[in-house]
């Protein structure tokens, strides 16, 4: 059954800063960086930031992975006169497109008219990812991980891509594929951090960091910030732009996933997944769609695997056929022929978090909101349906589908 | 890849914490007893220990003597001690338990290797002294 709200809320703003290769954001400060991505996604949007009265967050309202947003702070020092819904799901990037299910919540319940949802990202030496989970004593629960040297995200995903390969005899080309494919999409992106094409030779010597993966499939560490604003599909027809429509969104999960990789509980089939098929399906009920109609994906790549995976929780192929679909070149994006290649769906047309840069997630929805107000740098023609994910990680994961006016 | 013998991260530069949940297992591990989480009312195991079984809802435990045995998972290779950054071959490795069917435990394994270890390789706990005189069960290839 349709789900009550669809098209009723739509992406209006979308803002972001420049973006910069970790720690070279400094001397500006992660409020800084933050406050311009907001007054961009205002402006974008057409509305003054002063009309922002709810902010709906992920990752538990984290800034990065050791600063957090606190609304008061924000409302108070860039002067929104008042809020009436503050909220964020909780874990990490596993949430970020769902945040926009939240803020559709707060304005289906008129709780507030303008939301922002927000994420900022500056990684100083004492805080990157790797060396906060590092170098964090162990928790009682984490002493049942960390002990073994599974110390960054990097080892964790490797653990599972072994997996994949041994059930389904996934091959080291498809994670090839998807890094050079995606690498295609940045050459003319002004704001991407790699934009070089990617030769096979330069990536077989890329160091193999926790083999299976090697240093190219990894993300990119990325400073910079991005916000973008959501309203009422009503108030929508104001603002500057044609609104994306909220058409389905979902987040959560399944226990058999549960905390994933801090935990490796997982039983097969999920342990060589993305944790995404219970959102997925979700998604698919809320609209009537599948994989095949959607326009374009923009799937969360903290790991070149977890694309793969991705691919087969949402049911762009079947379980097990990732690496024989993304080697066909489905993901790939071709401007002659409007986008699609081989029967595929375009993935990550702006170079992703391999690529462009790696702001937890947001820019993946900003790519969706551009593609189906069809002002995206690589185009997919005539795109009406744009799916997003939320990064495969602990509970909660994330679907969007964004649907063109 | 050729990486060579596949070495267990030294234990001096380990620390573990526990709590009332989860201390059994290490109290365990101290007499070179491998354990794990096992309901004391359904038998359904879990691991790591935690308060509640999600099978049945009880908070009864019990910790019966395993094998000591299990099979490899799946498994990554690592190239650099994470403490130093040296050079240092180790294989983390998720297990399935002998004798706990649905428990896991992740750690280290050696006698082999590191380009030999396979999904569904035998392995047997093997115990390493750490820091604060606990003792952390790692793996040797059968």
């Amino acid at each position: 059954m349709a789900w009550v709200h669809q098209d009723k809320c739509a992406i209006v703003g979308v803002g972001a800063t420049d973006y910069y290769v970790r720690g070279k954001s400094w001397p500006r400060t992660i409020n800084d960086m933050a406050a311009e991505a907001i007054m961009n996604a205002c402006a974008d949007a057409g509305i003054s930031h002063r009309q922002i009265d709810g902010f709906a967050y992920y990752s538990t309202a984290g800034a990065g992975y050791l600063d957090k947003f606190d609304t008061a702070s924000l409302m108070e020092t860039l002067g929104m006169p008042h809020i009436s819904f503050s909220a964020t799901l909780t874990s990490g990037g596993g949430g970020c497109v769902g945040a926009i299910g939240l803020a559709t919540a707060g304005l289906m319940n008129e709780d507030c008219t303008y939301t922002v949802t927000l994420m900022a990202l500056q990684q100083l030496p004492q805080h990157r990812l790797g060396v906060v989970f590092g170098a964090a004593a162990p928790s009682p629960e984490n002493s049942f991980l960390q002990p073994s040297g599974l110390v960054g995200p990097g080892h964790l995903m490797s653990m599972l891509t072994r997996r994949h390969m041994h059930l389904y005899g996934t091959k080291p080309e498809a994670l090839k594929e998807i890094v050079q494919a995606t690498r295609a999409n940045t050459h003319d992106r002004p704001k991407a951090i790699r934009k070089n094409s990617l030769s096979d030779e330069e990536y077989w010597d890329s160091p193999m960091l926790a083999d299976p993966l090697r240093r190219l499939d990894f993300c990119l560490e990325t400073d910079g910030a991005v916000a973008v604003i959501t309203t009422t599909t009503d108030r929508a027809k104001d603002c500057r732009h044609k609104p994306a429509l909220v058409h389905a969104c979902a987040h959560g999960g399944q226990r058999e996933w549960g905390r994933a990789f801090a935990w490796m509980g997982m039983p097969d089939p999920y342990f060589a997944s993305a944790g995404h098929e219970f959102t997925a399906n979700r998604i698919w009920a809320q609209s009537g769609l599948s994989a095949k109609d959607m326009d374009v994906a923009l799937l969360y790549d903290h790991f070149s695997p977890m694309v793969l995976m991705q691919l087969e929780d949402y049911g762009f192929c079947e379980r097990g056929e990732g690496s024989d679909y993304v080697l066909s070149g489905k993901v790939r994006y071709d401007a002659a022929t409007g986008g699609k290649v081989n029967g595929g769906v375009p993935v990550n047309t702006h170079g992703g978090n391999l690529n462009e840069a790696y702001i937890i997630g947001m820019t993946h929805l900003v790519e969706a909101v551009e593609q189906v107000r069809g002002t995206a740098i690589n185009q997919v023609a005539d795109a009406e349906f744009a799916l997003a994910s939320g990064g495969p990680a602990a509970l909660p994961v994330s679907s969007l589908i964004l649907r063109r006016d | 890849m050729v990486y060579g013998p596949a070495r267990l991260l030294p234990g001096d530069q380990i620390r573990i914490t526990t709590n009332p949940d989860t201390e059994p297992f290490w109290q365990a591990a101290r007499e070179h007893r491998l354990t794990a989480c096992r309901c004391g009312e359904c038998g359904t195991f879990r691991m790591p220990p935690t308060p509640v079984c999600p099978h049945c809802g009880s908070r009864e435990k019990d910790w019966p003597t395993l094998p000591g045995t299990a099979t490899v998972f799946s498994y990554v290779i690592c190239n650099k001690n994470p403490k130093t950054g040296e050079d240092f071959v180790y294989v983390p490795v998720v297990v399935d338990l002998d004798g706990a069917p649905g428990a896991r435990l992740n750690a280290n394994v050696t006698g082999c290797d590191a380009e030999d270890v396979h999904i569904g390789m035998k392995v047997s706990v093997e115990w390493t002294p750490i820091q604060d005189d606990w003792v952390l069960p790692n793996f040797r290839k059968a």
